[in-house]
């Protein structure tokens, strides 16, 4: 302990006090607050980043909630339509080929129609050719058959026996 | 004081002093070299050696001299000879001896007591020794150094460049793991300067101490006085109604006034000393580091002399090697201790009633 007193020098404690509040307090002025503040501006800096990225990705959360729903809807939306597109089809499909059946069947039945009346005129027509026909060659037969006395009086016998026989 | 110092710069000389002492041993004269180095000087003497004429060559420039002794008295310190001659100022005469300035007779006669203590008149010293040009140096290249710091911000968007960049991450780390959690969130920027100006300047001279200049500034009970009386009066000055009340009424409503009135002749003069033991601790903790670390490295440089073998200079110069590492390390845990037992001090002086409870343990193991 005595020796310490013994190397205690005044001056030099003078000196460091004197030099060190100095330093201290231009330092205190000059160095620390600057930079204390300059590196709490930044952190404060990086605060606000990171929460406004957080912000940021919660909006974005948001944003891409919504889109899906969105999506969703217009899916169920192209979904339906589609579906109401298909039932459309089927139904013109099978309208027209009722239609195309009812008619059919008319035409069908028009063409029987006209073809039985055709037939029936044919017929008739055929009919009376035939009896023309036959009255013709009737009359042809009978013109020969009675141009001498002879086949007139044997068709007499004939038609005679023949309706003997009837 | 930069004039004075350009001054002794200038008159920067190699000087020979013609003593025809006897010469001594060896081990004497190391033992007296450690205990010289550990001392301040008056001149900044870079090395010395012996010539072929057994003549001591120095080899430094010397300091100006600030005495006050009815009146001031300024001259360089060269007039000493590095202790060998006597200097004669305005008639009266003044003697360098063992470090300290004494004043004389013309012959330079030293009276001692009996226990080999000088009993001659000392004049009050204010030299620029060697020592204050190193807190000097350490003072500009911390005000450059960090004003540098404190301008990159601005330049740079922020962002510290160059040195900064090495001496941010210390300064965050000082508030961030020493003034946050020892001082607390609301009142630790109050303290922050003084802090990071402590930790800095002592970190720096203690580097300084170990560079070849081997200037043991730290390891001066002086600078570590004024150190340590600077965190005492920051501490007590600072001090809120609950540190005062810690230490007047140490167990508050815990006790009724009738124990208080046995235990308190003795609780509070604990506590009354405690508040001057705090800051003592400090000034011998770094005062006695220091010194240790100076003297056991220049002991073993100078067992490299002695032995001046192959095998055992090798030897204690690997060992000194490693001590100076340690050193380095132990510069560093010093200048931390310091900083943060001041923090840890601040924090008591500045604690609000809340705060207390928490401190409870610490103060008891401190």
């Amino acid at each position: 302990m005595e020796k310490l007193i013994e190397e205690f020098s005044f001056g030099l404690f003078f000196w460091q006090t004197l030099l060190f509040g100095l330093l201290l307090f231009l330092l205190w002025k000059f160095a620390w607050k600057p930079i204390l503040s300059a590196v709490n501006e930044r952190e404060d800096g990086i605060k606000d980043a990171l929460a406004a990225a957080e912000d940021a990705k919660k909006e974005m959360q948001n944003v891409t909630a919504d889109s899906e729903k969105l999506l969703k809807e217009a899916r169920a939306e192209r979904e339906a339509l589609m579906k109401d597109a298909r039932d459309m089809k089927n139904k013109i499909i099978e309208d027209a080929k009722e239609a195309a059946n009812v008619e059919a069947d008319k035409m069908i039945k028009q063409a029987q129609a006209t073809i039985e009346s055709e037939k029936k005129a044919a017929v008739a027509d055929i009919k009376s050719q035939v009896a023309n026909l036959s009255v013709d060659i009737a009359e042809k037969v009978i013109k020969e058959q009675l141009s001498n006395k002879d086949k007139q009086l044997k068709l007499v016998d004939e038609m005679l026996g023949d309706i003997k026989l009837n | 004081m930069v004039a004075a110092l350009l001054l002794c710069a200038s008159s920067f000389a190699k000087e020979v002093s013609t003593s025809d002492e006897p010469k001594k041993d060896l081990k004497t004269e190391i033992k007296e070299y450690v205990q010289h180095h550990l001392k301040d000087s008056h001149d900044f003497s870079l090395y010395s050696y012996t010539n072929e004429q057994h003549e001591h060559v120095y080899v430094g420039f010397p300091l100006p001299v600030i005495l006050w002794d009815d009146g001031l008295k300024v001259f360089s310190s060269s007039k000493f000879h590095h202790g060998e001659e006597l200097a004669e100022v305005d008639g009266t005469y003044y003697k360098l001896y063992h470090s300290k300035i004494y004043k004389t007779d013309a012959e330079g006669t030293i009276n001692y007591d009996e226990s080999h203590h000088p009993v001659n008149e000392k004049p009050i010293d204010f030299s620029i020794t060697k020592s204050v040009v190193m807190i000097f140096i350490t003072c500009l290249l911390m005000f450059f150094l960090f004003r540098g710091l404190a301008k990159s911000y601005a330049k740079n968007g922020g962002i510290p460049s160059g040195a900064g960049r090495f001496f941010e991450p210390i300064i965050l780390y000082i508030r961030d793991d020493i003034a946050r959690p020892n001082i607390g969130e609301e009142k630790y920027k109050k303290y922050m300067p003084y802090l990071l100006s402590i930790f800095f300047f002592i970190w720096f001279l203690n580097i300084f101490g170990l560079t070849p200049l081997g200037v043991n500034v730290t390891g001066n009970i002086a600078i570590t006085f004024a150190l340590a009386l600077l965190t005492f009066l920051f501490t007590n000055f600072t001090g809120t109604k609950d540190y005062w009340k810690h230490i007047f009424d140490p167990l508050g409503d815990t006790l009724p006034w009738y124990g208080k009135l046995l235990l308190y002749p003795i609780l509070i003069p604990i506590e009354v000393l405690g508040i001057f033991i705090k800051p003592f601790s400090l000034l011998i903790r770094l005062y006695a580091n220091m010194q240790a670390g100076h003297i056991v490295l220049m002991s073993l440089i100078g067992l490299m002399f002695i032995f001046k073998s192959w095998l055992g200079s090798s030897l204690s110069f690997g060992l000194a090697f490693a001590i100076s590492l340690i050193e380095v390390l132990v510069a560093l845990l010093q200048a931390y201790i310091f900083t943060m037992l001041s923090a840890l001090y601040f924090g008591f002086a500045s604690e609000s009633h809340a705060h207390a409870e928490e401190h409870e343990g610490e103060i008891q193991h401190l």
